[in-house]
């Protein structure tokens, strides 16, 4: 403690040197290499004034001399330079405050951006400041002690009321639990003259890894009933740092007659920030079909977002009952441009695509029902 | 010199304050709007007996209202002044209806028992219930103490506590006064928590976008496509962030604009502490230089710069002499540039100075990727950063350098031959860049490891296989919440700081600090090893090694007075200030006996810092990264240190 004191003191005194002896704010010499020029030192100090007896006391040399594999293990050990700190002189503008001292004069190099600095004044002050202790010593070897229970306060205080309060320190840094709703498409949907409704949302609740699912998904025209509705509950597990494999039931209210399928899918963020997810749904008559849906999210101003988006639905065979048809079943292509009012709330416009293709449209055809087209679309995004 | 109190101006300064008192109620008195200068006695705060009361209430900033868990009536809560030397005794009692509550004294010497964690040193304060904390004073310094219960730390339960030493005052000043940043907002921190676990980006509106690229800002259309090939965003700096927080000096607002007062020609100690939750502060005082005097409590030797980034849970001090007549501004902006906290230093109540506008927001790099060695394009070494790198080398010396940091993802191994600290300076020979080389493990380098620097040369595309790679990390469980590992993480603690590398001025380094006195233990480490700071972004995890404190099996053990050689190393693109309890460690820096001690840290993006540890302090402690939320969602550990020769629980 008494040797700053003793520092500050010292400081007139060192003041008087001449600055190239003293512009050492910055401590550490990193590009020195001292123990590999020993006759730098005689000569190195010239300038320097001796030092007032003080400095000593605040700093005592190391005493025991360096062993070799210290010296080799830090070849810095010297190069510190408390001492020659000025911190109290009036004066203090020190030219060279932000300059740390790369190099000693001693290997400059031309690739020493500041080689204009001499620093060889500086190598004898340098040498006996830090010791060779300490931090400068390379670690050994000994084996980590075996893990006890952290439970030594149960010496101190109740056992019991320690196990409930660490049980609970566990449960809420890390182990919490949450739920969101989230809506990526809740739109009307305006074409020629038959509007109509889709959807497209999830809900989750859980933890970091194991979660309960729930999605749907649907669509319908204004004034008739819903086209299209599902419904899937699914236990989802995080099988990676962005991806959750995930699997359960698919239950179809619409079309008629109503499908339960099983369901095992996939859902994360791909490379390039794409949301993807992808599902295989096998229904209780033995129907294969399947699923895969992405989105990119290109940002345009912090706030405007512009929303590609891609729905392909397969199936592994006509399912004619509910206009199934076998091979890319559907497709939905997608533009929406949104507003984050808020990140949750988030109103959008844009077009939508929807096609169902080979025996699907044929189905359809045969219902006497549209194949598809596009849409103007306007909806909010929104999750809570 | 010696220490100066004036009392006349002492009185005028507590004056001054009353004025400020209406629109303050809430506040302090050390922190009112127009402060003479923190001054002891501190009569409320001090002495042997000290009631510490929790509850909610209200606190003002900026002029509006919001609810806060505050102390004795004012949020954040009271200086606490003690003396090296005494018993403290505190008593909390907890008036909050109905959650439990606590208090740590941050960066405090004392019994395990009393280190106010629940869960760890002790059960909890229930509502309505109070416990005492006992314990001698053992040290002096700059400190402070919080909640460690819930979240309640984000909502003003935190405040600064001062030990001034048993004898003479080794620093010598004429005035000081306590500056602690923070950040609130009106929010819930529940609200806040859930919105990342949503979203991680949530609080992130400096994006970058369309309309960016189109103006030729951040990163080209080419970088844009390999950051995000490996889903990394680099404009993610800080989680929560001014979309949401204002950023509060002493409690107070930008618009509040505390005030401490000097006169022209003072040497006025500032305790900076920075008791946010969640920000990172690049602290500058534009017109006058600082010089640290002290780092997390203790003494250093005195270092002059202009700015420094401050951690969250770090204090320092650092001491200013204004010269002028003039009012200056004191900015501490956060370190992903979406705020700032301001305070200014005057000589007279109701100046103020010029607020310089806040900079242009970072990018991360790739080494903030912990890709440390790779930061070279051409593979020339000259092309090397040597601003970012915080000491330049000479050509070989580069070489060698970067090697050494290489070679901490394999640190076992080479940990015996060579210093790693010591490594990120120079090594003189040709020989010593071999040993780097050989050292080196990591299956993405292979091609480059012919020596030829030139091979690292990848663009981030390039490197996005390696960018996971556990046989980097040999002791992190491969779990969902690693997102990343550093390929090739170096000690960053000679750099200044994620912005920091080409501010024009001088900026504080870890490599800079050296403490006063000489280090208590100097033994060489029994052992070294490493712990990993590990996180998803994405799903806004964060752990050690791969594991939540909600998954761990087993703590990390130490022996008493076992000293041992702890590598931080940062696999994510986020600084970490990363906190022990109950002890202070060594940095390795180079500093041999003279290491600066602290008791937090900040590990820089991608890379690494390394500490001794001497265990000395029997108990289970706490370990975590300082980022509240952070450390809620799990980047927490217990420390155990049990007494040689077993003696059973």
């Amino acid at each position: 403690m008494k040797a700053l004191s003793l520092l500050v003191a010292a400081a007139p005194i060192a003041l008087a040197t001449p600055v190239t002896a003293q512009d050492h704010s910055m401590h550490n010499m990193p590009g020195m290499t001292m123990p590999a020029k020993p006759a730098a030192k005689p000569q190195a100090k010239p300038t320097a004034k001796p030092r007032p007896p003080a400095r000593t006391k605040a700093k005592p040399a190391p005493k025991k001399p360096s062993p070799a594999p210290a010296a080799a293990a830090d070849p810095h050990a010297g190069h510190t330079m408390p001492g020659m700190t000025m911190p109290d002189a009036p004066t203090q503008a020190d030219p060279h405050a932000g300059h740390v001292m790369p190099d000693s004069a001693a290997v400059a190099t031309p690739a020493n951006p500041h080689a204009g600095h001499d620093m060889s004044g500086m190598a004898g002050g340098m040498s006996h400041d830090m010791g060779t202790g300490g931090t400068a010593l390379p670690p050994g070897n000994a084996p980590a002690p075996a893990a006890p229970k952290p439970n030594y306060a149960d010496r101190v205080y109740s056992p019991q009321e320690m196990a409930d309060a660490r049980a609970i320190l566990r449960g809420e840094h890390g182990g919490s639990t949450f739920w969101q709703v989230n809506f990526n498409l809740a739109e009307v949907q305006i074409r020629d003259g038959r509007d109509s409704f889709r959807w497209d949302g999830e809900a989750w609740f859980g933890g970091d890894i194991n979660r309960l699912t729930v999605k749907t998904e649907g669509e319908g025209e204004f004034g008739r009933s819903v086209d299209d509705a599902e419904v899937q509950a699914l236990y989802s597990r995080a099988i990676g740092p962005y991806f959750n494999l995930q699997a359960g039931i698919r239950y179809d209210f619409k079309p008629n007659p109503s499908r339960t399928y099983a369901t095992l899918g996939f859902e994360g963020l791909a490379p390039y920030w794409f949301d993807v997810e992808g599902a295989l749904f096998l229904s209780d008559k033995g129907d294969v079909l399947g699923r895969l849906e992405g989105y990119y999210d290109q940002r345009i101003t912090q706030r405007l977002v512009l929303q590609p988006r891609a729905e392909l639905n397969f199936a592994a065979q006509d399912v004619p009952e509910n206009g199934i048809g076998s091979g890319l079943s559907d497709i939905e292509l997608g533009l929406r441009l949104r507003y984050e009012i808020k990140r949750e709330f988030a109103p959008y416009i844009g077009v939508s695509y929807d096609r169902r293709l080979g025996d699907s449209a044929r189905f359809a055809r045969a219902d006497g029902e549209g194949v598809g087209g596009p849409s103007f679309v306007v909806g909010v995004r929104t999750w809570f | 010199m010696t220490r100066t109190i004036d009392r006349r101006q002492l009185l005028r300064g507590a004056t001054l304050a009353g004025g400020g008192l209406a629109l303050s109620a809430y506040m302090p008195a050390w922190a009112q709007t127009t402060s003479g200068g923190i001054v002891k006695p501190m009569p409320t705060v001090s002495g042997d007996d000290i009631t510490l009361r929790v509850a909610h209430q209200m606190m003002m900033i900026d002029g509006r209202e919001s609810h806060a868990i505050g102390i004795n009536g004012t949020a954040p809560a009271p200086l606490i002044r003690l003396r090296e030397g005494q018993n403290a005794r505190l008593t909390l009692t907890n008036a909050l209806p109905d959650e439990q509550t606590s208090i740590h004294w941050h960066g405090l010497i004392l019994p395990f028992q009393m280190d106010g964690v629940p869960g760890i040193s002790f059960p909890g304060v229930e509502p309505g219930k109070s416990f005492t904390y006992e314990f001698p004073v053992k040290q002096a310094g700059t400190y402070w103490y919080h909640s460690h219960s819930g979240l309640q730390e984000q909502m003003g339960h935190y405040g600064p506590l001062v030990i001034d030493p048993a004898g003479e005052a080794p620093i010598a000043s004429d005035r000081e006064h306590v500056i602690m940043l923070s950040d609130h907002s009106q929010l819930h921190p529940h609200v806040i928590f859930r919105k990342l676990k949503m979203q991680g980006g949530y609080f992130n509106y400096q994006k970058q976008t369309l309309a960016g690229l189109l103006r030729g800002e951040g990163q080209s259309a080419k970088e844009r496509a390999d950051w995000g090939k490996m889903r990394m965003d680099p404009t993610d700096v800080a989680d929560v962030t001014g979309s949401t927080y204002t950023y509060l000096v002493n409690g107070h607002g930008p618009l509040d604009n505390w005030t401490g007062l000097f006169r022209p020609g003072e040497r006025v100690r500032l305790r900076v502490i920075n008791a946010s939750a969640m920000t990172t502060f690049n602290v500058r005082i534009p017109g006058l230089k600082m010089t640290v005097v002290a780092c997390d409590g203790l003494n250093v030797r005195p270092v002059t710069f202009d700015e420094f980034q401050i951690g969250v849970a770090e204090t320092y001090d650092v001491i200013v002499t204004p010269t002028d007549d003039r009012a200056y501004t004191l900015v501490g902006e956060s370190v992903d540039r979406s705020g700032m906290a301001r305070a200014t230093l005057a000589p007279r109540e109701g100046m103020a100075a010029a607020v310089p506008p806040l900079r242009k927001r970072p990018l991360a790099s790739m080494k903030d990727m912990g890709m440390g060695g790779m930061d070279m394009s051409g593979g020339s070494m000259a092309g090397m950063d040597h601003a970012a790198m915080g000491h330049a080398m000479p050509a070989t010396g580069a070489a060698t350098g970067a090697m050494a940091g290489m070679n901490q993802g394999g640190a076992p191994q080479a940990g015996a031959a060579v210093d790693h600290a010591a490594m990120g300076h120079t090594m003189p020979a040709e020989g010593a860049a071999a040993s780097g080389m050989a050292g080196m493990d990591h299956g993405a380098m292979q091609g480059g490891a012919g020596g030829q620097m030139a091979g690292m040369d990848h663009g981030a595309g390039g490197m996005n296989h390696s960018m996971r790679d556990f046989s980097n990390a040999p002791g992190v469980k491969k779990t969902p919440t690693v997102q990343t590992i550093s390929p090739m993480p170096m000690d960053r603690m000679g750099e200044p700081g994620q912005g920091l590398e080409n501010v024009g001025h001088k900026v504080l380094v870890y490599r800079d600090l050296m403490a006063v006195d000489r280090n208590p233990d100097v033994r060489a480490p029994d052992r070294a090893m490493q712990i990993h700071l590990t996180g998803n972004m994405e799903r806004y995890m964060w752990a050690f090694d791969g594991e939540k404190l909600s998954e761990v099996k087993d703590p990390i053990p130490f022996l008493e007075g076992e000293r041992v050689r702890v590598t931080l190393v940062n696999d994510t693109m986020m600084g970490h200030p990363i906190h022990l309890h109950g002890h202070f460690f060594e940095l390795v820096t180079g500093h041999g006996e003279f290491a600066p001690r602290k008791h937090t840290v900040m590990v820089q993006p991608g890379g690494t810092a390394t500490f001794d540890l001497t265990a000395d302090a029997v108990g289970d402690w706490a370990f975590h990264c300082h980022m509240l939320y952070h450390m809620h969602a799990g980047m927490m550990q217990v420390v155990t240190v049990r007494p040689r020769g077993g003696d059973a629980a």
